[in-house]
C-alpha cells in the first residue's frame, strides 16, 4: 500500500466536494437569471438583487438578525471561553460530569426540542417574546460550539510558555494578558464567527422564541421558500454566502497571522 | 488563570457563569416541559391549564400527583399517526446516517492521503458548508430536484429520460437533504482518526503478507472506529428529530416526529400535546445521547 494521492484518491475528493460545492455554486449562478422562474435560465441580469432592495420586510427581517447575531455571538465568546477554561484548567472538580454533559448535549439536541423547551421556559416566567428571548436561545447553542473551538486551542497549547512568564515574575493576570489571552484570540475569534453564522442561520429556535416585531431573516427566507422558487431567494443567499465566505477567508487569515507556529 | 491557589474565587466565577446559563436555559426548560405535558390543553392564553404548580404546598402535591393527566401521553402512545411517525424518523434517520458514512469514509480517507500541506485547506473546504446558512442548503436541493428542476433540466436535454422524474417531495428527497446536511459533521471525526493513525502499521501488515484490502479491513477500520461512532452519533441524533428537512423537501405523507411536534405546537396550537412528543422523542433518543455523552465526556478530561 503506497502513501499519497493516487488517481482514485483525487476522483473522490473531486466527487465529494463536488457534491458539496456543486448545489451551492448553482444557488449562487441563478441569482444572476433574468428570468422569473428560477429554473429556466433567461440571460444575465442583477435585477434581484436590485428588487431586494426594494424589500422592506427582508430587509427589516436581516435587521433584526444581525443585531440577534452580534449579540448572541458576544455573549456565547464570553461563556464560551470560560467553559473552555473549566473543562480543560480546573481538573476534575465536583459536577464536572454535569457540566460537560451539559455543554456538549446542546451540540446533538434536535433543535425542535431546544427551541420548545425554551419557549415553555419564557412563558412559564411569564418573559415577553421577542429580541431577547431569540439572544437567550441562541446564545445556550453558540456557546456549546465556542467551548468546543477554544478548548481544543486550549489542550493543544504549550503551558510551559505560561510557568516560564511567572517564573520571571509576572502575575497571574499580567501572564493571562501577555501569553494565554494572544494565543486563544484566534480561537475566541473563530468561535465568535461560528456563534455568529449559527444564529444568523438559525430557523427553528427563533421560530420558537421569537414574538411579534422580531422576525428574523431565516423565518422570512423560510416562509418565502414555502411558497415556491423566487430569484430574489437566490439572491439573499448569494449575499449571505458572500458574507459567510469573507468571515471565514478574514478568520483563517488571522489565526494564520497570529499563530505561525501552533502546529508545533 | 494559571494552575495555582489563590485565584480559586476567580475560578469559581469562570465556573458559574456558563454552569448557571446552562442550567436556566438549557436544563430548566426541560422541566417545564415535562410540566406542560402533563397538563390539560385548554383554549386559553397561554393555551394549557397547568395540573402542577410549583408555588402549591408539598401536601397539595401529593394528592395532585395522583390526579395527573397522563392523556396527552395516552393519546400520544395509542395513536397510530404518531408511532407510524417515530418508526418512520427512525427509518429514516437510520439509512441516511448509514449512507452519510459510505460517502463520508472514503472522502475522509482521500483526505488524509492528500500532501500535507493541501489538508488544512482541504479540512476547511469539507466543514465551510456547515458555516453556510442551512435553509439554503435545502433550497438549493429544491432547485435541483423539483420536476422542472436542475437535474430534471439537464437529464431531458441529454434525452436520458422523457418524462420528468419526480424526486422532490419524497423520501428520496429527504435523505438526500439529511445526508447533504451532516455529511460535515461525519467527516470530521472520520478524519482526525484516520489522520492519526500510523502508515507504518500498514506497511508492516503488508510485510507479513495482508492484502490491501485485508489490512484496510483489520487494521485501518477497526482503529477509525471512534471516529465512526462519534459521527454516527452525530448525524442520527439529530436527524431523527429534523424538521426542516422533511418539511421542504418530503412530500405530505413523509412522516416525521419533529414535523409532528412542530405541526401540534404551531398549527393545533396543542401543547401539552407537543410537550408530550418532545418528551417521548427525548426517551427515544436516551440511549443515543447517552453514549455520545458518555464519549464526548472522558474524550476530553484533562
Amino acid at each position: 500500500m503506497k502513501r499519497g494521492l493516487t488517481s482514485f484518491h483525487l476522483a473522490i475528493l473531486a466527487l465529494g466536494f463536488g457534491f458539496l460545492y456543486v448545489p451551492i455554486a448553482l444557488v449562487v449562478l441563478y441569482s444572476f437569471n433574468a428570468s422569473r422562474l428560477v429554473t429556466v435560465w433567461g440571460g444575465f441580469s442583477t435585477q434581484w438583487y436590485v428588487s431586494l432592495l426594494a424589500n422592506e420586510a427582508l430587509l427589516q427581517a436581516a435587521s433584526v438578525s444581525l443585531r440577534v447575531a452580534l449579540a448572541a455571538a458576544a455573549l456565547s465568546t464570553v461563556l464560551g471561553t470560560c467553559a473552555a477554561f473549566a473543562l480543560q484548567r480546573f481538573g476534575r472538580f465536583p459536577a464536572r460530569s454535569l457540566f460537560a454533559g451539559l455543554v456538549y448535549a446542546p451540540l446533538v439536541m434536535p433543535e425542535v426540542i431546544i427551541g420548545l423547551a425554551m419557549l415553555l421556559l419564557f412563558v412559564g416566567l411569564g418573559m415577553d417574546r421577542g429580541f431577547w428571548t431569540i439572544v437567550a436561545g441562541h446564545t445556550t447553542l453558540g456557546l456549546c460550539f465556542v467551548a468546543v473551538v477554544v478548548q481544543a486551542r486550549l489542550s493543544g497549547f504549550d503551558r510551559a510558555l505560561e510557568e516560564a512568564a511567572q517564573d520571571l515574575g509576572a502575575s497571574p493576570a499580567r501572564t493571562f494578558r501577555a501569553i494565554t489571552l494572544p494565543l486563544i484570540l484566534p480561537a475566541m475569534l473563530a468561535g465568535f464567527l461560528l456563534a455568529f453564522t449559527i444564529s444568523l442561520d438559525d430557523f427553528v429556535i427563533a421560530s420558537f422564541t421569537s414574538g411579534p416585531g422580531s422576525t428574523t431573516l431565516p423565518m422570512r427566507i423560510y416562509s418565502q421558500v414555502r411558497l415556491g422558487l423566487t430569484p430574489e431567494i437566490n439572491a439573499i443567499s448569494t449575499l449571505l454566502i458572500g458574507f459567510v465566505g469573507v468571515a471565514l477567508l478574514v478568520a483563517s487569515v488571522v489565526n494564520r497571522l497570529r499563530a505561525p507556529s501552533q502546529a508545533q | 488563570m494559571s494552575a495555582r491557589a489563590p485565584l480559586s474565587h476567580l475560578r469559581r466565577l469562570v465556573l458559574a457563569a456558563p454552569l448557571l446559563w446552562l442550567l436556566m436555559f438549557f436544563l430548566a426548560p426541560f422541566v417545564w416541559v415535562l410540566k406542560i405535558a402533563l397538563s390539560k390543553s385548554a383554549l386559553s392564553q397561554p393555551p394549557y391549564e397547568p395540573v402542577l404548580s410549583f408555588s402549591d404546598s408539598w401536601a397539595v402535591w401529593g394528592e395532585k400527583i395522583a390526579s395527573l393527566s397522563f392523556e396527552t401521553f395516552d393519546l400520544v402512545i395509542t395513536d397510530d399517526l404518531y408511532l407510524a411517525a417515530y418508526l418512520s424518523s427512525l427509518r429514516l434517520a437510520a439509512i441516511a446516517t448509514l449512507l452519510t458514512l459510505l460517502i463520508a469514509f472514503p472522502l475522509a480517507y482521500a483526505m488524509t492521503r492528500a500532501p500535507k500541506h493541501w489538508r488544512a485547506a482541504l479540512v476547511m473546504l469539507a466543514i465551510a458548508p456547515f458555516w453556510t446558512s442551512f435553509l439554503i442548503r435545502i433550497y438549493a436541493w429544491i432547485m435541483l430536484l423539483k420536476d422542472e428542476g436542475l437535474i430534471n433540466k439537464a437529464l431531458l436535454s441529454l434525452g436520458l429520460i422523457h418524462m420528468p422524474l419526480s424526486m422532490f417531495a419524497t423520501e428520496t428527497a429527504v435523505l438526500i437533504g439529511i445526508v447533504y446536511s451532516y455529511l460535515p459533521f461525519m467527516i470530521l471525526p472520520l478524519y482526525s482518526a484516520l489522520e492519526r493513525q500510523d502508515p507504518a502499521l500498514l506497511e508492516a501488515a503488508s510485510d507479513l503478507g495482508a492484502t490491501p484490502l485485508k489490512a484496510f479491513w483489520r487494521i485501518t477500520v477497526p482503529l477509525a472506529r471512534p471516529g465512526i461512532l462519534a459521527g454516527l452519533l452525530l448525524v442520527f441524533i439529530p436527524a431523527v428529530g429534523e424538521f426542516v428537512i422533511p418539511d421542504l423537501l418530503g412530500g405530505s405523507d413523509t412522516l416525521m416526529i419533529g414535523r409532528s411536534l412542530w405541526s401540534e405546537f404551531f398549527d393545533n396550537r396543542d401543547w401539552p400535546t407537543a410537550s408530550a412528543v418532545a418528551v417521548l422523542l427525548l426517551a427515544l433518543l436516551l440511549v443515543p445521547l447517552m453514549i455520545y455523552e458518555r464519549q464526548q465526556v472522558t474524550g476530553t478530561q484533562p
